[in-house]
């Protein structure tokens, strides 16, 4: 994929009812860069993670990829195909799951979406019934087959999406949002579940997520958008390594502490046998051997921020949110 | 497997979502049943008035009226995927169809359908046998066939009046209005025969929107009217409509990949 920029058109209108009358008439269109210059490259295999503010494009660039959105410039391809072009073909190697919007059925029972999945992707029976029973197991589904979706909660339905998306068996799966308004169980089965088809079935994977967590547990590879544009490109500790290289020291000790503070070292605040330093990551083990030396330590703690944190400071030291 | 099958599983799968809630759907059905018989009472209130219609016969204008209702349910059974097409893509839903490698008027049509139009639909079939017990010239196999053929080629070209609406969703959200003229108020027209009307409506039905070649030209001959090959032909060059429909449509899910709106 590179080079990929995406420009709409919005219609742009006046306030009130004399904007909405005028706009019958006379139509101003302003242009929204939804996505600018985006380039990576993906490899077969790997679990890709993307980020980004609400509105940064992530989704237009999934819908990109998805072959259902045609750029405005640049060229992409994927798997030899060019999604947009080649959409019909391309698109059977391609499983998605939208977090919001469901492909199964609200009143029939899961087994049956699957079957009609089955015959909309032309699968034949046997291999069908292959994958469906790895997925059972996997995400336990059991006894979830033979309800109608609408009576299974937000993390069963999120599940058996999850099956869904995968039975045609594609190459390439993405994943909008997957854990989005789940419990922490679900989110757990979830992340394992994603984990496994990439890492013992080779499905590449490409996420897009607000939960960090998520980014933790599974993403080999960030990509950070922002205003439609490309900002960050690697992994979850180079993203930490570049943006958040503050740490929090926290030694315990006997005795009496005196004044010590290692160079590179801000007091932050202590206590009874306590003292709490906001420090450079690349400064930690040297005042560590100071501290050691001064004090008689009896615990030491180096905090790094979460990541939530992390991202957010980045979010608003970038100016994109 | 093949799209007749994959429509086929997709027809027993809506019906299924339908049965889980029989009460309403049964409820549905029988208001349906009922209240398209105001469409016949008004058609019997005119000849009660006149007595008859440009030399038609009531019972004549009455097959023509149960064609007509007949044909526009079908359409809305099975066309429903089109006329509530503005809901999948306000949804979404749309980009999930165009995720998959079918063909796009398949899936949209085993989107969604209608079975409780059955209601409107035995009515209309009622009114047709009553009409054609009443029309002894007409129990003929080669008769009742061109009549069989008269209600899917007009079912058909209602789908294609709801498939040119349901492409309007691409580029607006307002003024479907329209399409509701062309659909209700094709019905409207199309129950009575052309005769009635002034000549342009005569053409505008039979060369842009095709309904007087499913009912008119054919009752012509159904009637002893004329016995031009023509009049059996012409429910059949109607369902021509089908194509430029679907090509626009196609443009419209061009235009909406290059828009995402």
């Amino acid at each position: 994929m590179s080079g990929i920029s995406k420009t709409f058109r919005v219609v742009q209108r006046g306030q009130g009812l004399r904007g909405a009358a005028g706009a019958l008439f006379h139509r101003e269109y302003r242009e929204i860069r939804a996505l600018r210059n985006v380039s990576f490259d993906v490899p077969d295999g790997a679990l890709v993670g993307m980020i980004g503010p609400n509105g940064a494009g992530k989704s237009t660039c999934v819908k990109v990829m998805a072959g259902i959105l045609v750029p405005s410039s640049g060229t992409c391809e994927i798997m030899g195909y060019v999604p947009w072009r080649d959409r019909a073909r391309y698109v059977g190697h391609l499983g998605v799951v939208f977090g919001q919007r469901t492909q199964l059925w609200w009143d029939v029972p899961v087994r049956d979406s699957f079957e009609l999945l089955r015959d909309i992707y032309r699968v034949p029976e046997d291999r069908h019934r292959r994958k469906r029973e790895r997925y059972t197991d996997l995400l336990d589904l059991g006894d979830l087959l033979d309800r109608p979706l609408r009576q299974l909660s937000l993390g069963q339905r999120m599940r058996c999406e999850l099956a869904a998306s995968l039975l045609h068996e594609p190459k390439i799966l993405f994943l909008d949002e997957p854990t989005i308004g789940l419990d922490a169980v679900s989110k757990q089965a979830v992340r394992t579940f994603i984990r496994e088809i990439n890492r013992d079935d080779g499905v590449t994977v490409i996420l897009t997520t607000h939960d960090t967590a998520d980014l933790e547990a599974l993403a080999d590879r960030i990509l950070l958008l922002g205003h439609g544009q490309l900002l960050y490109d690697g992994t979850l500790e180079g993203l930490r390594a570049r943006y958040d290289t503050d740490r929090t020291l926290t030694v315990r000790f006997t005795g009496n502490a005196g004044d010590v503070t290692p160079p590179g070292c801000t007091l932050i605040s202590s206590g009874e046998g306590m003292l709490v330093y906001r420090i450079a990551s690349d400064t930690v083990p040297l005042a560590i051997a100071q501290l050691a030396g001064a004090l008689s330590l009896t615990d030491v703690r180096v905090e790094e921020k979460p990541v939530d944190e992390v991202i957010a400071t980045l979010y608003r030291d970038l100016r994109i949110q | 497997m093949n799209a007749f099958r994959l429509l086929r599983k997709y027809i027993s799968m809506l019906f299924q979502s339908a049965m889980e809630y029989r009460a309403s759907f049964w409820l549905t059905a029988a208001g349906h049943f009922i209240v398209t018989f105001t469409s016949c009472i008004s058609v019997l209130l005119m000849f009660e008035r006149f007595g008859q219609l440009e030399g038609w016969t009531m019972w004549e204008v009455l097959l023509c009226t149960g064609a007509v209702q007949t044909a526009f349910t079908l359409a809305e059974c099975f066309g429903r995927g089109f006329d509530t097409f503005r809901q999948l893509v306000r949804t979404g839903g749309l980009d999930t169809l165009l995720l998959r490698p079918r063909n796009i008027f398949l899936q949209i049509f085993g989107w969604r359908m209608d079975f409780t139009r059955i209601g409107r639909f035995l009515q209309g079939c009622f009114v047709m046998v009553l009409a054609v017990s009443h029309l002894p010239s007409l129990w003929f196999p080669a008769k009742l066939g061109v009549l069989a053929l008269m209600v899917l080629s007009g079912a058909a070209i209602f789908t294609g009046v709801f498939i040119l609406g349901a492409t309007l969703c691409f580029w607006t959200v307002e003024g479907l209005e329209v399409v509701n003229i062309l659909t209700y108020g094709g019905q409207e027209i199309s129950k009575y025969p052309f005769d009635i009307y002034k000549k342009p409506y005569l053409v505008f039905f039979t060369g842009i929107i095709p309904y007087a070649c499913s009912f008119y030209w054919p009752l012509l001959w159904l009637t002893g009217r004329s016995g031009s090959a023509w009049c059996i032909l012409a429910p059949v060059l109607g369902l021509l409509f089908l194509i430029p429909a679907c090509c626009i449509f196609k443009l419209g899910v061009r235009h909406y990949t290059s828009t995402g709106s």
